[in-house]
């Protein structure tokens, strides 16, 4: 028996309207969640203070603040290194089996769980380097981990940017490089940009590779060489160990709505970039 | 006599295995316009991207025989200095997604021009193309929000800015409407004053109406050379005979 197709057609509108529904109403339920739970004991003092008596009491500052640093360090590392292989693989180089070996090799790195990272991370710099449970091995372990996605992005991208833009800026006497500067990477930078959007929400969101790396102190990190620990962390150590479900959940509501402000601060940016080159 | 400001010798070029130049002997006079037909993949924008090297651009190019750009070996010419004196506009109007206004700069910049003169340069280049009443007051809009035609001609201002000598155009007005392909041949013809002005086209009729001299090329030959007049009227060559009537092509 053949379905009319006016039927089909009705029934996979309404299919799909039901998937895109359900998507959102999963993610409207979890932070929900985490708003009602969390909400009541949120204020200033919570943001600013520093946690007592193992995080049962108090507030969250040092984690905000190590948060903060450990993305900022990990992004600034993995930036430059992800955008310039990126470069490299799409304007500086032609097809062939090193680039080839390079590409499998980033695909290959996107795919090791986190926890093997955070392993690696724990042997190479914490051990093998001497730099012990610190901000700096937490950020470079962070950085190996997001950097294949800050190069896949940028190189799709990249190779997005009409040819006809690179000929014609070659031809009016630019160099390749004045042409990558120039042409390329403005137009690519919206691209770019929600690649490392992506890159800080991994890297908010990471425990595994961060307690192996980082350590989990609650003291504030003042140098490169001092432990600490992300609210992430926090909010694993203070549930996991029940501590405090209450402080659990206020850590929780920092971290969604930090990462939703990332999101809004890099929308922004980005609206401001296409405004000027599209 | 007059001189070739650019001209070729006995120049082969291959892409890969397909022998797309065959010993090719070209000149293009000084201040004229000369116009390249031929039927597609005969070979013309292949030859006129040997003036400004655009073929570098390409993996698997082999070129052989000389190419002399104002009497100059382009083996001894610095890429930079040559692109700066011999500009191109490309067949579709292909502006930077940037303000009009850094369009127009891009290149002073790439040459190290002093920021001082570019607002005069500016304006020169856009009265050049007659844009610049429409223009003025929107120079700091992006380029792409113009129609094609008006595109097509920010593009020739473009290259003008970086004053080359020679200007080369690859099929300049194929994505534009009739109306504004008048315009752009108009354009051609105030140019052609200060520039050396090579075409390459696929309208037999344009190449009539604004070439000094025309080059009739067939399967990577220059079959026929001479002033448009004579080729079009008594061409010499019955290929380029029958390519004119309309027998093949």
């Amino acid at each position: 028996m053949r379905l009319p197709p006016r039927f089909v057609n009705t029934l996979v509108a309404l299919l799909l309207d039901l998937v895109a529904l359900g998507t959102v109403g999963i993610l409207v339920v979890i932070v929900c969640v985490i708003v009602v739970k969390g909400i009541a004991y949120i204020d200033l003092n919570f943001l600013f203070t520093y946690p007592e008596d193992m995080g049962r009491h108090g507030g969250v500052f040092p984690s905000l603040i190590g948060t903060i640093f450990l993305v900022a360090l990990s992004i600034c590392f993995a930036t430059p290194l992800g955008l310039g292989t990126a470069i490299y693989l799409t304007e500086y180089t032609k097809e062939t089996m090193m680039t080839k070996t390079i590409r499998f090799g980033v695909e290959s790195l996107a795919g090791i769980p986190s926890i093997l990272y955070g392993l690696f991370g724990f042997i190479f710099f914490v051990i093998k380097l001497k730099m012990g449970w610190s901000l700096i091995s937490g950020a470079l372990t962070l950085t190996i981990m997001i950097l294949p996605t800050i190069i896949r992005t940028s190189e799709e991208a990249i190779k997005a940017v009409p040819r006809s833009l690179r000929i014609v800026s070659h031809s009016l006497g630019a160099t390749l490089w004045e042409t990558t500067l120039k042409v390329v990477l403005p137009c690519a930078a919206p691209g770019i940009l929600t690649g490392i959007m992506l890159s800080i929400g991994r890297a908010v969101g990471e425990t595994a590779a961060v307690i192996f790396t980082m350590g989990s102190s609650l003291r504030l990190p003042t140098s490169l060489f001092d432990s600490g620990r992300t609210l992430a962390v926090h909010f694993y150590i203070l549930a996991r160990e029940g501590i405090s479900m209450e402080k659990a959940y206020a850590t929780a509501l920092v971290l969604v709505v930090s990462i939703l402000a990332v999101n809004i601060l890099a929308y922004y940016i980005m609206h401001k970039v296409i405004a000027k080159y599209s | 006599m007059q001189t070739c400001a650019l001209s070729t010798r006995q120049l082969n070029l291959w892409y890969g295995l397909f022998h797309a130049l065959k010993n090719v002997d070209f000149c293009v006079y000084a201040n004229a316009i000369t116009a390249l037909i031929g039927p597609s993949g005969c070979g013309k924008s292949t030859l006129l991207r040997c003036f400004n090297r655009m073929n570098d651009l390409i993996d698997d190019v082999i070129i052989k025989g000389s190419i002399h750009v104002e009497g100059r070996d382009l083996s001894t010419i610095d890429i930079i200095e040559l692109r700066r004196s011999v500009g191109m506009v490309f067949q579709r109007p292909n502006p930077f997604p940037f303000s009009i206004y850094d369009n127009l700069v891009y290149g002073l910049q790439t040459h190290g021009i002093a920021k001082k003169c570019y607002p005069d340069i500016v304006e020169r280049c856009l009265r050049a193309v007659d844009l610049w009443d429409d223009l003025k007051d929107r120079l700091h809009k992006p380029a792409l929000e113009l129609s094609e035609e008006m595109k097509q001609r920010l593009c020739i201002a473009r290259v003008l800015t970086i004053e080359p000598r020679i200007i080369l155009l690859d099929e300049p007005c194929s994505a534009l409407d009739p109306i504004a392909t008048m315009k752009i041949e108009e354009l051609m013809i105030e140019l052609k004053e200060r520039y050396t002005i090579l075409i390459v086209t696929h309208n037999m009729q344009q190449a009539a109406r604004v070439s000094d001299y025309t080059g009739f090329m067939l399967l990577g030959e220059l079959v026929e050379f001479g002033e448009t007049s004579r080729i079009f009227t008594s061409p010499s060559d019955e290929r380029t005979e029958g390519y004119i009537t309309g027998r093949f092509g």
